[in-house]
């Protein structure tokens, strides 16, 4: 199985190694034309303002679109569901959010720095709580058509909406791979 | 389920993973920390005054007015860092208190204490510190730095220093995945190190935390270069502000970052971006920044 990493800028390595540890192929995805053959994708957290711009100036932006419409299954964690939302609460007027997960999110929703946190979480489907390590964290004020996978303070921090898995938090930062195991099954 | 917890090495480590790849940028005005954020930066550092115009001016550099910093976190919804003097704790919790999301305990201002750094572990808000070499690095670390970056020459728009750091600081991160269990507490002697972060750097072959690369950017190509000698991100203090056209500098600097093994791309955007800010060659300064700290 060959999953595309988008290595633009953020936590990128971290989701390398989860994905390789679990004996998938990770190829980093810079420019277009190295999503060719991947059966999924990892948008990692970073900075959203950051990725959004580097979206276009990499031309990565209508292809990555249309292939996450035709249903390419993507795990995207904190910037990474906010580059996939519909709609971006304290973004900046030119960021563009590709639209295709049914949530508003609030950028740096928990507050500064200072305030990040970890938490543990009920994940449905998961024996045992899960560390949320998040940081900067998007805080989703509405969600729409998604299914809701766990909460924290009766807050959504990890959907579904289709072939897409978003988390608020960090995945790739818990030293647990089990919500990696979870997206690679659902792939093919 | 309702618990949280603040302040832990994952989550201010964390951070700084959130920031690799990208590029970090000294702004002075909330007019420049606009124009680093449109060009893409990941980051600001806010600061009265450059490095290049601390070195002309002279005089103690101090901890920016709160005021200031402020002023720059209202104009940007990037993280904001600021820097504090070299064991000065009291301004670390002046800016911990205004809630700036990194504090860089810094050569560039000038040091309040001697003898010790800041105890970086009585802090929720995280701390980068600069390095010459993996002994000052692990210090740094030791002392509860979640974050290291090679100091270079701030101020000087030479990349000499920071290539020399960088190599200094990787090669021995190298040599230490050679060396065997017992050669290791040596190396710890040799380096004036904790023993345990020597073995787990050996082990590791990296450093704990991130490293990034600072001091003397001033171009797409140099950005390039320290990312392919294995920095993870980079700081841009006077390079930017300092040249004939910020922006579009700053938006190359950004692209190069990202796309540094392409070498297509980093000559693409480093076409016609004025003239840099001017350098300095590094055995005419008067004060080398990167001689303090220890």
């Amino acid at each position: 199985m060959k999953v595309g990493v988008l290595a633009l800028q953020g936590a990128y390595r971290e989701h390398a190694e989860a994905l390789d540890a679990l004996g998938a192929e990770v190829v980093l995805v810079r420019q277009p034309q190295h999503l060719a053959g991947v059966d999924a994708v990892v948008l990692p957290g970073g900075e959203s303002t950051t990725q959004d711009k580097l979206l276009d100036t990499s031309e990565l932006r209508a292809p990555l679109t249309d292939a996450l419409r035709d249903g390419l299954p993507a795990f995207a964690t904190c910037a990474g569901l906010i580059l996939l939302a519909t709609e971006v609460l304290d973004g900046r007027a030119d960021q563009r959010p590709l639209g295709l997960v049914d949530v508003s999110v609030r950028r740096n929703g928990y507050g500064r720095q200072v305030m990040s946190f970890e938490a543990p979480l009920a994940v449905r489907g998961l024996d045992g709580p899960f560390t949320g390590v998040f940081i900067r964290a998007p805080r989703i004020e509405r969600a729409g058509a998604v299914e809701v996978l766990a909460e924290h303070d009766g807050v959504p921090v990890l959907v579904q909406s289709g072939a897409i898995t978003g988390a608020c938090f960090h995945p790739e930062l818990a030293g647990d791979l089990r919500l990696h195991e979870r997206f690679l099954s659902q792939v093919r | 389920m309702s618990e949280r917890t603040t302040g832990t090495a994952r989550v201010k480590r964390g951070l700084a993973e959130m920031l690799r790849g990208g590029v970090i940028m000294d702004v002075v005005t909330p007019e420049q920390a606009k124009i680093a954020e449109d060009a893409g930066a990941t980051a600001v550092m806010a600061l009265e005054r450059v490095p290049s115009d601390i070195r002309r001016d002279g005089g103690v550099a101090r901890m920016s007015d709160p005021a200031m910093v402020e002023g720059i976190q209202a104009a940007v919804t990037i993280p904001v860092m600021a820097k504090c003097r070299i064991g000065h704790f009291a301004e670390a919790q002046i800016l911990q208190a205004l809630g700036v999301d990194y504090i860089d305990e810094s050569e560039v201002l000038t040091p309040a204490d001697e003898a010790y750094h800041v105890d970086k572990w009585n802090f929720t808000v995280p701390f980068v510190c600069g390095a010459t070499n993996l002994g000052e690095a692990l210090r740094r670390i030791g002392e509860g730095a979640c974050l290291i970056r090679s100091k270079g020459e701030a101020g000087t728009g030479n990349i000499v220093e920071a290539v020399r750091h960088l190599r200094s600081i990787l090669g021995d991160v190298r040599k230490l995945t050679q060396a065997d269990s017992a050669e290791l507490y040596g190396w710890a002697k040799e380096l004036r190190a904790p023993v345990d972060l020597v073995q787990e750097v050996a082990e590791r072959g990296e450093l704990p935390v991130p490293l990034f690369c600072a001091g003397g950017i001033a171009t797409p190509a140099d950005a390039a270069l320290v990312m392919q000698l294995g920095a993870q991100a980079v700081f841009v203090g006077s390079g930017i502000f300092k040249s004939e056209d910020p922006a579009p500098r700053a938006k190359a600097i950004v692209e190069a970052t990202t796309h540094y093994a392409d070498a297509e791309i980093v000559m693409k955007v480093s076409r016609s971006l004025g003239t840099p800010m001017v350098g300095q060659e590094i055995d005419k300064l008067d004060v080398k920044l990167s001689e303090r700290g220890w």
